[in-house]
């Protein structure tokens, strides 16, 4: 089991970890909540919890706990660029449907 | 697929609800939108990659055009194109013609009601212009976001009076766009570098703009900006820089004396060209086509233009030099120079400023772009994502702010959840006779006794002139302004002697604590209740104590010793009970010895007319 990102995706987390001056890494995770039943979760991680899991792939660590993992398995975390807007989207394998805004889903 | 932004820990919102903030320079003659993404600061920009927005609107019969497209229009369409429209801000027709007598607008309306331009859409105030800048700025974020702006914070001139900051206000209101708070420009540009969460001391603001220059020196104590003083020039900026070059240009004799429509802007950016140029080179080259198709060129180097522009550094370091003696500050107690503003790429500016205040100013953000920056990273505080940071800034005042009195009991005197600004004074009066100082003891909380609450400040009134106690007025106001600052005045009415203090009654708060504070204040509802009464009855026991043992002392001969003894004797029974906590007995005993101390009282009632009319003739009276 395990989760990654793209190395544009781990630049800009770099960058605004840098940036924020603190923390160990990103939360990649999953909470119920939306108009499609789950939406994601994308923190920076000052500590840890107990049943965190750490990933590190391209120099920094993604962070999920374990019952995320079980929604986010297999996700590549990307970085990208439409127009003007910028952001992360998962390439979450798991997905069956999607509301239309893709902002939560199901599996 | 929606793209996602990085939340702080534990403040992932539900989709649809994430809360987006901007923060808006909206200056005079640019201006700027900025928003905080995945914790990191940044103006955005338009579909051509252009963060600065000119300030400038231009009315056509149908629509409304602002920013770059607009400012180019500025010369055919002079009527209907509205530049710097932020001068007229809160100010009366009569004043802006005053001020600005060379205006190409025509003017609407009363000379003593707010300043309207007829444009061909009717008149309009600067209220309404600006709301149009605001307005495309908001757009523009919410294009870049793709999302609703859910509050902003605006900048606004340190010096900026109630008016003009109602008016920024109002502006926002009809852009439809939620303020969350004015910022002042200055402390923007503090919070962009930082320098909140710093030590404490004074900062200056160096803001050279494109065409205005102000200089602020600011104070830092406890988590509050305060604004010692504020200085500048309205008429230096840029645009003065452009302009030597321009009459040195004239001076070569490689222009006409007059200049065609066409000839005046070309010359313009030309000169704003080698303007830049010369920040990070020797010298530049600089060719104009005149109106007949001839080329002329000119060689300038960057000794001849920093002597060209020292006059106008000069003015800038001079104004420094005064707003310090308005502080009352030296140079050398400034702690940082923050730099703000175009113009202060000029290196010969950095250079001289870094001379008058001994240090090497902050200039690592754009300063082009700092304030925006500072205005969008308090945004994101207020809106909500940042519940860590230990300020509080909340709208409304979140407990109840007070003042000792006799006893240890708290009188509130603004109750909690008030919005904010607000101001409300009491009146209080001295407990002593001659009494000639009052200590005021600033408190928060929702408990009834000063001990169960959280102490702010104390300072003192002085100079109360002697008078019997309960005689004198002391008027006690408390203003919270719009950034949730609290000044405390005492004043005393008859003399005027008054005595203040400023607070941050947020300073340091944590949201846990408020609500700590405000359980603790129902649950002991009925504590507290009993411990006033306790505390008013006591109050009331050491009056009595005090003024009936002051006419005990001086009129004894008037009472049997007999009488004498047993109001002594009462006296001292509810001096022990006082000490005591029944409140419903040292109440009876007061009542008792009111009832019993009646007689003693008419005696010397009595005694004291006696001896006023004595030696004195009946005619006199």
């Amino acid at each position: 089991m395990a989760v990654t990102l793209t190395e544009a995706a781990a630049a800009r987390v770099q960058h605004f970890l840098q940036n924020r001056g603190k923390g160990i890494g990103l939360r990649l995770g999953v909470k119920t909540s939306g108009c499609s039943g789950m939406a994601y979760v994308i923190e920076f991680v000052d500590d840890l919890n107990q049943d965190d899991k750490v990933f590190e792939d391209h120099g920094v660590k993604l962070i999920v706990d374990a019952k995320s993992l079980l929604y986010i398995d297999g996700t590549e975390l990307d970085f990208v660029k439409e127009g003007l807007n910028e952001g992360f989207q998962f390439n979450n394998p798991n997905v069956s449907d999607e509301c239309g805004c893709g902002e939560s889903f199901h599996v | 697929m929606a793209l996602l932004q990085i939340s702080e820990p534990g403040q992932t919102q539900a989709p649809h609800q994430r809360r987006i903030a901007v923060g808006i320079d909206l200056g005079t003659t640019n201006s700027l939108v900025a928003s905080v993404r995945s914790g990191e600061a940044n103006v955005l920009t338009d579909q051509d990659g252009q963060a600065i927005l000119p300030s400038v609107v231009r009315y056509h019969s149908d629509s409304v055009e602002v920013g770059q497209s607009a400012l180019l229009a500025a010369e055919q369409d002079p009527e209907n194109t509205i530049i710097s429209a932020k001068r007229f801000m809160g100010r009366a027709l009569d004043d802006v013609l005053k001020t600005y007598p060379e205006l190409p607008y025509q003017f609407a309306g009363d000379s003593k009601e707010l300043a309207r331009i007829n444009t061909v859409q009717g008149a309009k105030s600067a209220i309404e212009i600006s709301a149009e800048i605001l307005k495309s700025l908001k757009q523009r974020a919410e294009h870049v976001l793709v999302d609703e702006v859910q509050g902003a914070v605006i900048t606004v001139p340190a010096y900026f009076d109630d008016a003009q900051r109602q008016s920024t206000k109002d502006a926002a209101r009809l852009a439809g766009l939620n303020v969350l708070r004015l910022l002042n420009e200055p402390t923007a540009a503090a919070i962009a570098y930082g320098l909140d969460s710093g030590s404490e001391g004074q900062i200056a603001v160096f803001d050279l703009g494109g065409g205005t220059f102000d200089i602020s020196i600011l104070r830092l104590e406890k988590g509050v900006f305060e604004v010692l003083s504020t200085g500048g020039d309205s008429a230096l900026g840029g645009d003065d820089f452009d302009q030597v070059i321009i009459d040195w240009l004239k001076t070569q004799h490689l222009l006409p004396a007059t200049l065609s429509p066409r000839l005046r802007r070309v010359v313009k950016e030309k000169a704003k060209l080698a303007k830049e140029t010369l920040s990070s080179n020797e010298h530049t080259h600089i060719v104009i086509e005149l109106d007949d198709g001839t080329q002329v060129s000119a060689e300038l180097d960057k000794t001849t233009y920093e002597s060209l522009i020292e006059p106008l550094v000069k003015r800038t370091l001079i104004a420094c030099r005064r707003a310090l003696k308005d502080a009352e500050l030296k140079a050398d107690e400034i702690k940082e120079v923050v730099l703000v503003g175009g113009s202060t790429r000029v290196p010969l500016v950095r250079q001289r400023v870094s001379e008058f205040f001994d240090k090497q100013p902050l200039s690592s953000i754009d300063p082009d772009k700092v304030v925006a920056i500072g205005a969008s990273i308090q945004a994101d505080i207020l809106i909500g994502n940042k519940p860590d940071s230990d300020m509080v800034l909340l709208d409304v005042i979140p407990l109840s702010l007070g003042l000792e009195t006799m006893g240890g009991l708290c009188e509130k005197i603004i109750s909690r959840n008030t919005t904010i600004p607000v101001a409300k004074a009491q009146e209080f009066t001295t407990f002593k006779d001659g009494q000639s100082a009052m200590a005021i003891h600033v408190v928060q909380g929702e408990r009834e006794m000063v001990q169960d609450c959280r102490s702010l400040a104390r300072f003192e009134l002085h100079d109360i002139p002697p008078m019997a106690a309960g005689a004198a007025h002391i008027r006690v106001t408390f203003q919270v302004d719009a950034d949730g600052l609290l000044s405390v005045t005492a004043m005393e009415k008859s003399t005027g002697v008054q005595s203040s203090i400023q607070v941050k009654p947020s300073y340091g708060l944590e949201e846990d604590e408020i609500l700590t504070m405000l359980k603790a204040s129902v649950e002991h509802a009925e504590v507290d209740v009993q411990a006033r009464r306790l505390a008013e009855q006591r109050v009331e026991a050491e009056r009595i104590i005090e003024s009936l043992g002051n006419a005990l002392a001086q009129d004894k001969n008037l009472l049997q010793e007999a009488e004498f003894n047993k109001l002594a004797g009462e006296l001292e029974k509810l001096a022990q009970l006082a000490k005591q906590d029944d409140a419903d007995a040292i109440k009876q005993q007061i009542e008792a010895i009111d009832a019993a101390s009646q007689d003693f009282a008419a005696a010397r009632m009595d005694h004291s007319i006696r001896k006023a009319l004595q030696g004195q003739q009946v005619d006199e009276i």
